[in-house]
């Protein structure tokens, strides 16, 4: 039982990683219907920013967890600005293009400088115990993580529910022709909410920084099931974003607990989710089906 | 388009070579033994990816240095003071390391090629090395193939393989540390090698695997907690976890283990394959206790030392076995064919065949003329504790030098000359 519980832990710790970075892909594709593939590399900006800054600045996890989000968010609201919004009225395979060569760009700059081996990141001695549950007991960090991103999806929820700049954003998410015909300036929120969902993707390297290897690959490797995990959310959709984030980290932790005589079956069972979900529901679990234009 | 741009520049290249080769004939005035009156080594090794820290560029820098001091020690008694290196980046794909070495050998005049990580492409590259008939000296790849099955005339096997990390680490530890282990290993053919390695090392120290698990590969979440979780559970408790990642998956491995604190609850760490580079990134803290097999460390004694310093200058960074390796390779090459008079890759495999070495790399080393293993002494390191660690990347202490003898199998019968 206590195992079992241990391994829903785990299966809920990766989920927020994959919630959190399915929650910005999943706004700045409701903005600007881009597909984000620099997503990843962003992610690893972040745990990357964390370990520059507290290598040769001293700056500690706490600050870094303030500090590279807003500068990645700004850094995205520049690019967006500069490049991306120039190929929104085109092909999105322009937009596709772009990211994907941005993400190249960005990794082999990091590894020019800081090579490719991972670079160290201890966890901040406030958080390196354990916690007693009674039933097990479980590293404090990963009880940080879970909490601080349950709580930040919450505010997300929150903002995005009861505030105007919300009711705004989602009006524009899921009906932008119709939001514009109301006489809403659509625009004006389309950068914000791009930097918005590039800080989100900062702020989940910085905390993956002393739990996961910092290297310049670290986005690669899992932005590949985070864009499976939006998919079975539905492209668009923030409350299905972090519950597809969220389950399919439960799926993987309990997969590879108990499958793992088949590891054919722990390995694939994200994308066989993914294929399932796509037959059924073409648009996601809840995704709604795009009115044809 | 791509087609037409290939052959022009095959075609470019060719002009170049044929007039390279109709320049050099006469000038070499015949009495030469040398093809084109020169030597040419190859570096083939990945140059941008996972392994390029450990070997890589700095590898082509070692070789530089071996042919430096060949020149120095021979002076105008040397066969050619026309050395030059060649280098490529494989990428660690068997079919880019193969069309690589095709290209090293044929038409870059390539007399022997070096390192090649990864033991899919080291095995291609064995494979070419034995059709066009020149020499190819692996040091970056584990497989023991490249001595059994695979074995052949050109081809040795220098600096390590997946039966000396599992002997050394399986056996000492088993001894020193615990009978009862846990071992987590990459699933793909590496990892399960070194899994069966390490389990029959084990068993013969009169050890037990109370468990094994294979990870995924590449692990694309990053986690591994379910199977750290697990290894204390087992019934018996295993006192070691063996692990066989490498690279970042190691470092998500041994962060992790630390995390669960599994120090703490009696099971210790023991590593398939590291490298100083590995124990750099992951900090000495995160790893302190942990042992493993090595091939050889810059720190060991004095030679080793002042061999690091000089490598240390031309690079900003301390050396690796790999590239202690690489450069020892390159030496004993050039010494094999400065004692053989000439480059023909025949009389200079007849040269390194049953030749004892000491060297910078090599200690009680002998290249077996049976398999071309070449045997030399190996070491059980364990990381020191964060407070022993006196200057950078001064992390290990040597526990025991495991005799050339023991360090590696004896010739497999699969190897067939």
């Amino acid at each position: 039982m206590s195992g079992f519980l241990q391994n829903t832990f785990n299966g809920l710790v990766s989920g927020a990683f994959y919630a959190l970075l399915a929650l910005g892909l999943a706004v700045i594709f409701g903005m600007l219907r881009v597909v984000n593939f620099a997503h990843g590399a962003f992610y690893m900006l972040g745990a990357f920013g964390a370990y520059v800054l507290l290598s040769e600045a001293g700056v500690p996890f706490w600050a870094a967890l303030v500090i590279m989000p807003v500068a990645l968010g700004l850094l995205g609201m520049l690019l967006e600005r500069a490049v991306i919004h120039r190929l929104t009225r085109l092909d999105p395979l322009y937009n596709f293009l772009l990211t994907f060569g941005l993400t190249l760009i960005l990794q082999d700059l990091v590894k020019s400088r800081y090579g490719i081996q991972s670079s160290p990141y201890a966890t901040p001695a406030e958080l390196s115990g354990t916690v007693d549950f009674g039933l097990f007991d479980f590293p404090t960090y990963r009880v940080f993580i879970l909490g601080f991103t349950v709580l930040l999806c919450v505010a997300v929820w929150w903002v995005l529910g009861r505030t105007r700049v919300g009711m705004v954003v989602r009006a524009a998410t899921e009906r932008p022709e119709l939001t514009r015909a109301f006489g809403i300036d659509v625009g004006k929120w389309v950068t914000p909410v791009f930097g918005f969902g590039i800080a989100l993707a900062g702020l989940a390297g910085v905390l993956a920084a002393p739990m996961r290897a910092v290297n310049p690959l670290m986005g690669a490797d899992l932005i590949i099931v985070v864009f499976a995990v939006v998919v079975i959310g539905g492209l668009g959709s923030i409350f299905g974003s972090v519950a597809a984030g969220f389950g399919i980290g439960l799926i993987q932790a309990w997969g590879e607990a108990y499958l793992s005589d088949f590891p054919i079956v722990s390995q694939t069972v994200v994308f066989v989710v993914m294929a399932a979900v796509l037959l059924w529901r073409p648009a996601g679990l809840f995704g709604r089906e795009e009115a044809p234009a | 388009m791509r087609a037409s741009v290939g052959v022009a520049a095959a075609s470019a290249a060719m002009v170049v070579l044929l007039t390279g080769c109709g320049g050099g004939g006469p000038q070499s005035g015949g009495d030469s033994k040398l093809t084109g009156d020169k030597i040419v080594l190859g570096v083939l090794n990945d140059q941008s990816g996972a392994y390029s820290e450990l070997s890589g560029k700095n590898s082509v820098k070692a070789v530089e240095m071996a042919i430096a001091d060949f020149k120095a020690k021979y002076g105008d008694k040397a066969i050619t003071k026309n050395i030059s290196v060649e280098t490529a980046d494989h990428q660690n794909k068997p079919d880019v390391a193969n069309s690589k070495a095709q290209e090293m050998y044929d038409r870059k005049g390539v007399d022997a090629i070096l390192d090649v990580p990864t033991s899919s492409a080291a095995l291609k590259v064995a494979d070419v090395a034995k059709e066009k008939k020149k020499l190819y000296f692996n040091i970056g790849a584990a497989t023991t193939d490249l001595t059994g099955k695979s074995c052949n005339k050109y081809t040795f096997h220098y600096a390590y393989d997946t039966y000396m990390l599992a002997h050394g680490t399986g056996t000492v530890t088993t001894q020193q540390v615990g009978k009862n282990w846990y071992i987590l290993y990459p699933n793909y053919a590496f990892g399960q090698d070194m899994e069966k390695s390490f389990s029959a090392a084990i068993t013969a120290a009169g050890g037990q695997v109370v468990g094994k698990d294979g990870a995924p590969f590449p692990n694309t979440s990053g986690d591994y907690s379910s199977f750290l979780l697990k290894a204390p559970t087992l019934n018996p408790k295993p006192q070691v976890l063996g692990t066989m990642q490498a690279g970042a998956e190691l470092v998500n491995v041994v962060k992790q283990y630390n995390e669960f604190k599994l120090r703490d609850k009696g099971v210790g760490l023991a590593v398939g394959l590291m490298f100083i580079t590995d124990i750099h990134s992951l900090t000495p803290a995160a790893l302190a206790g942990t042992t493993y097999t090595d091939a050889w460390y810059w720190n060991f004694d004095q030679q080793n030392r002042e061999w690091a310093d000089r490598f240390q200058k031309e690079t900003g960074t301390r050396p690796s076995f790999a590239h202690a390796a690489n450069y020892s390779a390159a030496m004993q090459y050039l010494e094999a064919v400065q004692a053989a008079g000439t480059d023909d890759a025949d009389a200079v495999v007849k040269n390194l065949e049953g030749k004892e070495i000491n060297d910078l790399f090599l200690r009680n080393g002998k290249i077996r003329a049976e398999d071309h293993r070449v045997v030399h002494d190996a070491y059980l390191a364990q990381v020191k504790p964060q407070a022993e660690v006196t200057e950078p990347w001064d992390y290990v202490k040597i526990l025991k030098t495991i005799p050339a003898a023991e360090a590696f199998r004896a010739p497999s019968p699969d190897c067939k000359m």
